[in-house]
């Protein structure tokens, strides 16, 4: 589903960086303001690299209309025709097969612990939870563990790369979208070997169908709203928030000169 | 979501509370900084529920305005109203400095009163950047008088937009912080132009002299090493701390129980928190600069005449927003605009007028106003708590502690709130 979600995404945003360029012509001249960068010898913060700029802060805006327009009035309709009740539980599915990410990834950082705690998660949720559907583990003391293939990367060394913000999934970077790509690319795999609703005769559908709830609770789940702070500087902010959880939680400490 | 925690992680992040002393105040957080920064613990916050019946309202307040094209985003005064379906009455609220309609403390305020019973509009403050495009005349906040002219006409203006659709009994006001002191001056403006005839209006945490507080918190940034144009220096070292922090401990994620052990370690120094707070009132500031200069062309930060896209990069003008202090906009952009406003006008007459000593007169035993305080808040000198008990008398509550606003979702807080404006004892 996350293909789909891009690949509609990506063709809808290369129409959208054209239709901002029409500006006006610039009839006043323009006049040096009274206080400007040169003045200040400080290192900047919340700095981040970001030589794609220009494209991200479209991406942004695109999100944002995005979000406007098409996603966030699904959702709320989702969240309208939904007990609350249900929306909880079809939350805890998805997130139930989420641990399989986090599962491969902990493997895959050869942190033991870790991989048993998830492991155990994922099979008490699936088990005495009900497919995920409530969560056990967590009364039981089984943290969960996050994990995706860009921390992976991050974890063997892999620095993040610039900046990037993509259609739809939002604030990431180089290295964490190829992270995205191979994760998207193992539960796929393993759904194809699966193939769950091979004999209902309308596997195609039904995928469809999961797939498309399963991006609806992505959204649901996600509480941001683009320009929703109102603050003139919420790019900076996002950029430079997202990147220090990033690191941090790669364990990497940032750069202190 | 994340961001949120980790704003208050890397940004407002610090020490731990020593276990305050038995006063019969349950609020357990000792120092002044440390709750201004941490808030109340979630278990100490009344349970309400996750969602209420709300809509958002878009107001066109300034119709004549063209918006600059880099607040496309800005689609009018935002205002979130909170309403029952049985006559109610109506309570207006205005967030303090930088809030918008949704800050975290305005919506808990609002589910508070809405599970009380009564309808309820929040307002942003007018010194968020959605209010200065949208709502204020001028373009230029800060002044208490012009500031609550434009509130009390977007109050008029979101009245009417619901005015049909709900029945009102009465109607209130209340306001934290820097909207403390402008709820004071919009219920007096009420007095004259008698559109709601507020019945009460509660002040939490009210700073007596804007100027005096800001002052206060800009003396903060005087303990970072190297003074406040070394921000960035300091603020990349608090951050390496924490980072390095939490690579050592065995952490499962940036989450509450990693804020705990940070206030637990004391990781930050109380003038590093103070720092901490003195910058987080910085990047608040730079909002209002950088929205203020955009929207009245005047050449500030940003160069005159010169039409900012949606796609430019701002990188610099947050830069250097950030870096100008409060004194550098108040003596630069802001008096010299409301001095070429009213002829004469003086500095230090200006300064007095951005305080409630100037409408003394109005407020003094008013017995529709309450005021919520605490003793450690920052914001008020000792003689300004003084001023605000012998202003406001019996009416004053003064908690001993909860810094700046650090208090202010603590469920005995809350109900206090619920009930001054419950109770039928307190009215005129």
């Amino acid at each position: 589903m996350r293909y789909h979600a891009c690949r509609i995404a990506v063709s809808l945003s290369l129409a959208l960086p054209l239709a901002g360029c029409a500006t006006g012509v610039k009839s006043q001249l323009e006049v040096r303001p009274w206080h400007s960068i040169n003045e200040f010898r400080d290192q900047r913060f919340a700095d981040v690299a970001d030589p794609w700029e220009g494209f991200n802060l479209g991406m942004y805006r695109f999100n944002y209309y995005l979000d406007k327009y098409l996603l966030i009035p699904v959702v709320n309709g989702y969240e309208f025709v939904t007990p609350t009740f249900v929306q909880h539980r079809v939350s805890g599915i998805f997130n139930n097969l989420g641990e399989v990410r986090n599962l491969t990834n902990s493997l895959l950082q050869l942190k033991g612990g870790e991989s048993a705690t998830t492991l155990g998660r994922f099979l008490t949720n699936t088990i005495i939870g009900l497919g995920g559907m409530f969560d056990p583990a967590t009364r039981f003391g089984l943290d969960r563990h996050d994990q995706d293939f860009g921390k992976t990367l991050g974890y063997w060394g892999a620095g993040s790369g610039p900046y990037l913000v993509l259609p739809f999934f939002g604030p990431s970077s180089v290295r964490d979208t190829g992270g995205l790509a191979v994760d998207t690319g193992i539960t796929y795999g393993i759904y194809t070997a699966l193939d769950p609703f091979a004999d209902t005769g309308h596997s195609f559908a039904i995928s469809a169908g999961v797939a498309s709830l399963e991006a609806v609770d992505m959204r649901h789940q996600q509480s941001f709203r683009y320009y929703e702070s109102g603050y003139p500087f919420e790019y900076y902010m996002v950029r430079f928030l997202y990147h220090e959880k990033r690191e941090i939680e790669t364990g990497k400490a940032p750069t202190a000169n | 979501m994340v961001l949120r925690l980790l704003i208050t992680a890397c940004i407002l992040l610090l020490p731990l509370p020593s276990i305050a002393a038995d006063d019969g105040y349950g609020y357990p957080i000792k120092g002044a900084y440390e709750a201004t920064i941490l808030g109340t613990p979630a278990a100490l916050m009344p349970a309400l529920p996750g969602q209420v019946r709300t809509r958002q309202l878009l107001l066109d307040a300034v119709p004549h305005r063209k918006k600059p094209p880099v607040f496309f985003y800005d689609e009018g005064l935002r205002c979130t109203f909170a309403y029952q379906k049985k006559q109610a009455p109506l309570v207006f609220l205005i967030g303090g400095a930088g809030a918008n309609d949704r800050s975290s403390k305005l919506v808990i305020m609002m589910k508070a009163l809405y599970l009380a019973g009564f309808h309820v509009i929040t307002l942003p403050s007018p010194s968020h950047a959605n209010f200065i495009v949208s709502a204020s005349q001028s373009g230029i906040p800060g002044d208490l008088a012009e500031d609550s002219a434009d509130l009390y006409r977007a109050m008029e203006g979101v009245w009417k937009m619901v005015e049909g659709e709900v029945q009102v009994s009465s109607f209130y006001l209340g306001g934290y912080s820097l909207g403390a002191t402008q709820a004071a001056f919009v219920a007096k403006l009420d007095e004259e132009r008698r559109s709601f005839n507020f019945r009460k209006v509660l002040m939490i945490n009210p700073a007596v002299s804007l100027y005096g507080a800001v002052t206060r918190i800009e003396d903060m940034l005087k303990l970072i090493p190297g003074g406040a144009k070394k921000q960035g220096v300091f603020f990349n070292r608090m951050l390496s701390r924490f980072s390095e922090y939490y690579s050592y401990g065995n952490f499962v994620a940036i989450n509450d129980d990693f804020l705990y052990s940070i206030y637990k370690e004391k990781l930050f120094s109380p003038e590093e928190t103070a720092g901490l707070i003195g910058l987080t009132f910085r990047i608040n500031l730079a909002g209002v600069i950088f929205a203020s200069d955009v929207v009245t062309n005047s050449g500030y930060v940003v160069a005159k005449n010169r039409v900012l896209k949606p796609t430019d990069s701002l990188s610099d003008y947050f830069l250097v927003s950030t870096h100008l202090s409060f004194f550098d906009y108040f003596n630069e952009y802001f008096y010299p605009y409301f001095q070429k406003q009213r002829p004469g006008l003086t500095r230090e007459a200006f300064i007095e007028s951005l305080s409630l000593r100037h409408i003394e007169a109005y407020l003094k035993g008013n017995s529709k106003f309450g005021v919520m305080a605490n003793e450690n808040d920052f914001i008020l000198t000792k003689a300004e708590l003084d001023y605000l008990r012998e202003l406001f008398g019996p009416r004053t509550k003064i908690y001993p502690r909860g810094g700046h606003l650090g208090n202010l979702e603590y469920k005995e807080n809350m109900a206090y709130m619920v009930d001054f404006f419950k109770d039928k004892e307190v009215l005129p």
